[in-house]
């Protein structure tokens, strides 16, 4: 159950949307974290089939089929991989349940009903499943569409930016359910923008910015990478000179540049910086601008 | 073939198709013929052979492929266009499987709002008329041969069966405009106006690429009614019918089998 990509690269005409990725996802959950227009979505698509890489190989292997295998030009990788696509279109005219069984009817599942009344009871659906899908919020639709993909059991889940749409409680379920699937030896890969959505969720992230893999492998040692560098703040207070005091005390901050327009702080450490400048505003009774 | 049928695929595309707003467009050619043909009956003496002309060259080169373009390009087209396909593709059910349903599925629905509209047509008009010639010999006296009637049931079943067959060849080459293109209502359109009605009419090297002459030429075959203006001959249109059908559903098969989502570029 792994996803290989090995020096893919996939372009329009003269643009350039996935540059020479490599990376290798195995089972648990996934994140690929990038601003939109990333090539986030370019990714998913090749992984699920659904565009062939310019150049490089993409394959996955799944343990009904051991053998490595592309997923560009065959529809029988769709019995152990699954999509849940980022665009909002469904079978508007069918109920819930019909939309779901129908589906569990396409992979030849021995007992459709039962199949899509398993899913729908998944996404906490039920309620809503006679109901016409034209009637479902963007949230309630997110929830129909993976109970449609996860209706075959499948090995391999992929969902783009699953999370648009849905309300907190929505997300929050949603997350426990890729958690569960995932930790039950799952792949599931999930993009996102969001990075508290990827930071809740998934131990691994594969980064991308502007088409290539900027970085990859454990959440917090990224996350770690991320906050540990130098960053500058401008900070404009009701009392510049005695936050400056109270902020160079403070082992995250390294220097402070008291100026005409506020201070300029310098720190190692962005979360602590954080916490930190809230607390002593707070208790030298400093208003932040 | 049944192996390439697939109920579940023909259940959704028979509510994606009759359930959408346009659904009610199918029915206004039909309507319209069936108008006209009752208009005519009443105000025309039944010895013209008007019965020819109108279920012939109105039916077979616009009621014919108006409806047929409309439905062909609903089955895929409308799915492709709002992205819904999607949940079809994502399963293992074969492009091949998915093309031949939906292309029966238009056919059944083309036969029921043109090919079915035709034989009441042909009913209510009481049957096709040979227009009356003159022939002759070089050198001898010209003959005047008479017009003949041609009967209610023969006229009837000729143009039901020949748009029967432009059913099928039609909707297999709208299938595949609307595996092509997503202008494929347009591009039809063209087809239709420019290639079908027009040149067709007035080229008589185009009849032989043209699905309206196939079908009256098979029409013709067995209503032997001189005036429906068949271009070709049975053994040819059955022959290039099949050739255009095969064509085209293979090719749309291929086309599905490359569908490919767009990414947002970098």
């Amino acid at each position: 159950m792994t996803i290989e990509l090995r020096n893919v690269s996939r372009w329009y005409g003269n643009v350039v949307a996935v540059n020479d990725v490599t990376m290798s996802i195995g089972p648990g959950v996934t994140g690929l974290l990038g601003p939109n227009g990333a090539g986030k979505s370019t990714i998913m698509h090749m992984i699920s089939g659904f565009l062939p890489p310019s150049r490089g190989e993409l394959t996955v292997t799944t343990s009904s089929a051991p053998k490595e295998r592309p997923t560009w030009r065959d529809p029988d990788i769709y019995r152990d991989v699954a999509l849940v696509p980022e665009r909002d279109s469904v079978y508007a005219f069918l109920t819930g349940s019909q939309f779901v069984t129908s589906t569990a009817k396409l992979h030849q599942l021995a007992d459709p009903a039962g199949a899509a009344a398993r899913a729908i009871a998944l996404l906490d659906m039920a309620d809503a499943a006679d109901r016409k899908i034209a009637t479902y919020s963007k949230g309630m639709r997110q929830r129909i569409k993976v109970a449609a993909a996860l209706v075959h059991d499948p090995e391999i889940l992929i969902l783009d930016e699953p999370f648009n749409g849905m309300d907190p409680r929505q997300r929050l379920h949603m997350m426990d359910l890729l958690e569960k699937l995932g930790s039950e030896g799952r792949t599931i890969v999930f993009s996102s923008h969001i990075l508290e959505e990827v930071e809740r969720l998934s131990g691994t992230i594969q980064v991308v910015v502007a088409g290539r893999l900027a970085a990859s492998g454990d959440f917090r040692a990224i996350r770690r990478l991320m906050t540990s560098r130098p960053h500058v703040f401008t900070v404009k207070s009701a009392d510049d000179r005695t936050l400056a005091g109270a902020l160079i005390g403070r082992p995250a901050v390294t220097a402070v540049d008291l100026g005409q327009n506020g201070l300029q702080v310098r720190t190692s450490d962005y979360g602590a910086f954080c916490r930190d400048i809230a607390v002593l505003a707070r208790d030298h009774g400093i208003r932040l601008r | 073939m049944s192996g390439l049928f697939n109920p579940t695929v023909a259940w959704i595309t028979f509510r994606a198709t009759m359930g959408r707003r346009r659904a009610f467009l199918f029915a206004i050619p039909a309507v319209i013929l069936i108008v006209i043909t009752v208009a005519l009956k009443i105000s025309r003496p039944p010895a013209r052979p008007w019965p020819s002309h109108v279920l012939g060259t109105f039916g077979f080169s616009v009621l014919l492929p108006l409806t047929a373009l409309i439905i062909g390009s609903s089955v895929l087209g409308a799915e492709i266009d709002d992205g819904s396909i999607i949940h079809l593709l994502a399963t293992p059910v074969r492009r091949s499987s998915v093309i031949i349903t939906k292309f029966l599925v238009a056919t059944g629905l083309t036969i029921v709002f043109a090919a079915i509209p035709e034989l009441i047509a042909a009913l209510i008009s009481g049957g096709g008329y040979t227009e009356p010639t003159t022939s002759s010999v070089i050198g001898g006296p010209h003959t005047f041969v008479p017009g003949t009637a041609v009967s209610t049931s023969g006229f009837a079943i000729g143009l039901f069966v020949g748009a029967v067959v432009g059913a099928v060849i039609y909707n297999a080459i709208f299938v595949m405009v609307s595996a092509a293109t997503t202008r494929a209502i347009a591009v039809g359109l063209l087809y239709v106006l420019v290639w079908e009605t027009l040149l067709a009419n007035f080229v008589s090297g185009v009849r032989l690429l043209s699905v309206s002459h196939y079908s009256l030429g098979i029409a013709n075959g067995i209503a032997h009614d001189a005036s429906l203006m068949a271009g070709i001959a049975v053994p040819t249109a059955i022959i290039m019918g099949a050739i255009v059908t095969v064509g085209a559903l293979v090719l749309a098969i291929n086309l599905l089998s490359g569908f490919t989502l767009k990414g947002e570029p970098a």
